[in-house]
């Protein structure tokens, strides 16, 4: 029926690559401790076989149930995924059991909720067989980003962190549902271009001066979602959650959405436009939005870096000063001071890593997280149904695009927003929603990647198909 | 612990997290283009080949045919001698394509001793190569694009 045929990725396995690859990354990460240990305390870290024994065995577990249950995926997404995990818990280590300071966090509880986060993995990878499914509701998905969006506002259940309402109390622990929200919006997107795409790709009316065209602008009626969700982006978020960084990215989110479906610049355009024009308009009246441009632009200013608590530049001036500390090869892992930048094992976990490994290091993570935007990116391109394609490449735009708000609020080339690397950073939520995009994106690669299903019987009407 | 080896140590950290980006690299690598061996593999194969009486240059001979417009634009399909190609949107077709200009079979791709032709198999708007509407079966080169729908085709080496 379809033998001969292959999309651009071979019908291979690779599992043994992914394998080594594994192993390696979980090297690395007893490495980076070692060498933490060794620098900072003379000794090799006490608890190195346990933290082996834990993360390795998750690694592994992880990599033997994709050999069983998602054989064709890609080979590289849990490899890179493991590399960044362990990095973040081996960093974490030497900032809190190193240094004899767990209270604000400490390596355990990340590699906890690691072991949490690969349960969800792995139910993820196990029943999500046919992503497509997930197409169905797509406004019942709308609806439940909504609610979580919306979640922490209630109160009672809501907890203001650092001036942002984005955290919810169940009581044991507290959970970001804007975290599990973008997810569903990618979802919802998705779905919604599939069925609206030929309307917002073709109906336009084009500007032109004289005989030379400018653009091709979409009809106003069509231009209703957008208005919908830059609505919704701007109040909601900046004018009650006080959380720019999740604004930020699901418009984002949603202007990469659209112009992969309708290859329309216009639409960026157009979107880019309203965004920063509303910005513009808002930051003046919105507090906590207006500190966060003033400690951007005025980072250095005296007035500002001493500041009250919660409006100073301190922590990105320190966070500045840190990476310039590093240097091209840093300092060695545990030779730094990263505990001078306030709230390090958060948002600026960036910058400890750039003290402590330089320049060098730092790219390497900035790689690992490229590598696994481009495999996703390729998954894209490798799936034939059309809302796989749109899922998989808002996805990975996600994954890019919530690093590069981090780490370019970090290295203020834009206002700090915080949002959280993915898979490096402490925090549960942002851990766990890193591992759902990962398990989407697995189970997506294997069935781009496998080979399309042998046909038992040719004759007849009907064929039977063997899974 | 001396510096040195303190040095030494963080050095070595740095080449081993290099190491692993080259080595991710090389797994996309041979993702791409195929293990090592294929092209030891791909000789032999071609070896007999040559042999047959195949007058056409194989220089020429193109390797797959990719989607260059449309819905499924990026998509590429190995191609095989023995194994015609059929386009449409019927769940069987080998390219199923989800192009509301397309009929359920629309066209088929073939190969006759080398040349890779075209046949318009009566689909409802037709099959064009350029402006020009398929009448009959009809050979097509590298990279001539073959339009149906809003889908567009053509042969790569």
């Amino acid at each position: 029926m379809s033998e001969g045929l292959s999309t651009a990725l071979p019908p291979v396995k690779r599992r043994n690559a992914e394998l080594v690859m594994v192993l390696f990354a979980i090297a690395i990460t007893l490495f980076a401790m070692i060498e933490a240990g060794l620098t900072r305390n003379q000794e090799m870290p006490p608890s190195l076989f346990v933290y082996g024994l834990l993360f390795g065995g998750l690694a592994v577990l992880a990599h033997v149930f994709i050999r069983f249950f998602a054989p064709y995926a890609d080979p590289l997404l849990l490899p890179l995924a493991v590399l960044l995990n362990g990095l973040g818990i081996a960093m974490l280590w030497r900032l809190f059991e190193a240094t004899g300071d767990t209270e604000r966090g400490s390596a355990m509880d990340q590699l906890i909720l690691t072991a949490g986060s690969l349960v969800v993995f792995a139910v993820i990878v196990f029943f999500l067989k046919e992503p497509r499914t997930l197409q169905r509701y797509p406004y019942v998905t709308a609806l439940s980003a909504v609610v979580l969006l919306l979640l922490p506002l209630i109160p009672g259940l809501g907890q203001t962190v650092n001036g942002a309402r984005q955290w919810i109390n169940l009581g044991v622990t507290s959970l970001q549902p804007s975290e599990f929200a973008k997810i569903s919006l990618v979802i919802f997107l998705s779905g919604y271009m599939v069925m609206k795409r030929d309307v917002l790709s073709l109906a336009s009316k084009r500007v032109k001066i004289g005989p030379v065209k400018i653009i091709d602008l979409p009809r106003m009626r069509d231009t209703a979602p957008m208005a919908v969700m830059w609505g919704f982006c701007i109040l909601v978020l900046v004018g009650l959650m006080n959380d720019l960084g999740t604004s930020l990215l699901l418009f984002g989110t949603f202007l990469a959405m659209i112009y992969v479906a309708t290859q329309r610049s216009s639409w960026i355009v157009i979107g880019l436009g309203a965004f920063f024009g509303a910005c513009a308009l808002l930051y003046p009246f919105v507090y906590h939005f207006s500190v966060r441009v003033d400690t951007w632009i005025n980072a250095f200013d005296e007035d500002v870096f001493y500041g009250e608590l919660g409006a100073n530049s301190q922590q990105l001036v320190q966070g500045l000063f840190a990476l310039g500390e590093g240097g091209i090869l840093g300092t060695g892992l545990g030779g730094g001071k990263p505990g001078n930048v306030p709230e390090v094992q958060n948002d600026f976990i960036f910058t400890a890593f750039g003290e402590e490994l330089g320049l060098t290091g730092v790219m390497v993570m900035l790689l690992a997280l490229a590598l696994l935007v481009e495999r996703g990116m390729r998954i894209a391109l490798a799936s034939r149904e059309l809302f796989v394609k749109m899922f998989a490449s808002g996805i990975s735009f996600l994954l890019a695009f919530q690093s590069f708000v981090v780490i370019g609020g970090v290295t203020r080339v834009i206002p700090m927003t915080g949002a959280t690397i993915p898979f490096v950073a402490k925090g549960g939520s942002a851990l766990l929603s890193s591992w759902i995009m990962l398990a989407l994106l697995v189970r997506m690669s294997h069935n781009a990647r496998k080979p399309a299903p042998q046909a038992i019987q040719d004759e007849g009407a009907t064929q039977v198909i063997s899974r | 612990m001396s510096d040195l080896t303190l040095m030494l140590i963080k050095l070595a950290f740095l080449a081993v997290l290099w190491l692993f980006v080259i080595m991710a690299v090389g797994v996309i690598r041979t993702d791409l283009f195929g293990p090592a061996t294929g092209k030891a593999k791909r000789a032999q194969k071609s070896e007999p080949r040559r042999s047959k009486p195949v007058s056409r240059g194989r220089r020429n001979e193109p390797r797959a045919l990719v989607v260059t417009k449309g819905p499924l634009a990026g998509t590429t399909l190995n191609l095989s001698a023995s194994q015609p190609i059929v386009i449409g949107r019927a769940k069987d077709a080998t390219l199923v394509i989800n192009d509301d200009y397309a009929s359920g079979r629309h066209a088929r791709i073939y190969s006759d001793n080398g040349r890779w032709i075209v046949e318009d198999l009566g689909s409802t708007n037709g099959t064009y190569i350029g402006q020009q509407r398929l009448t009959r079966p009809q050979p097509i080169g590298v990279g001539q694009p073959v339009r149906i729908g809003k889908t567009v085709l053509e042969l790569r080496k």
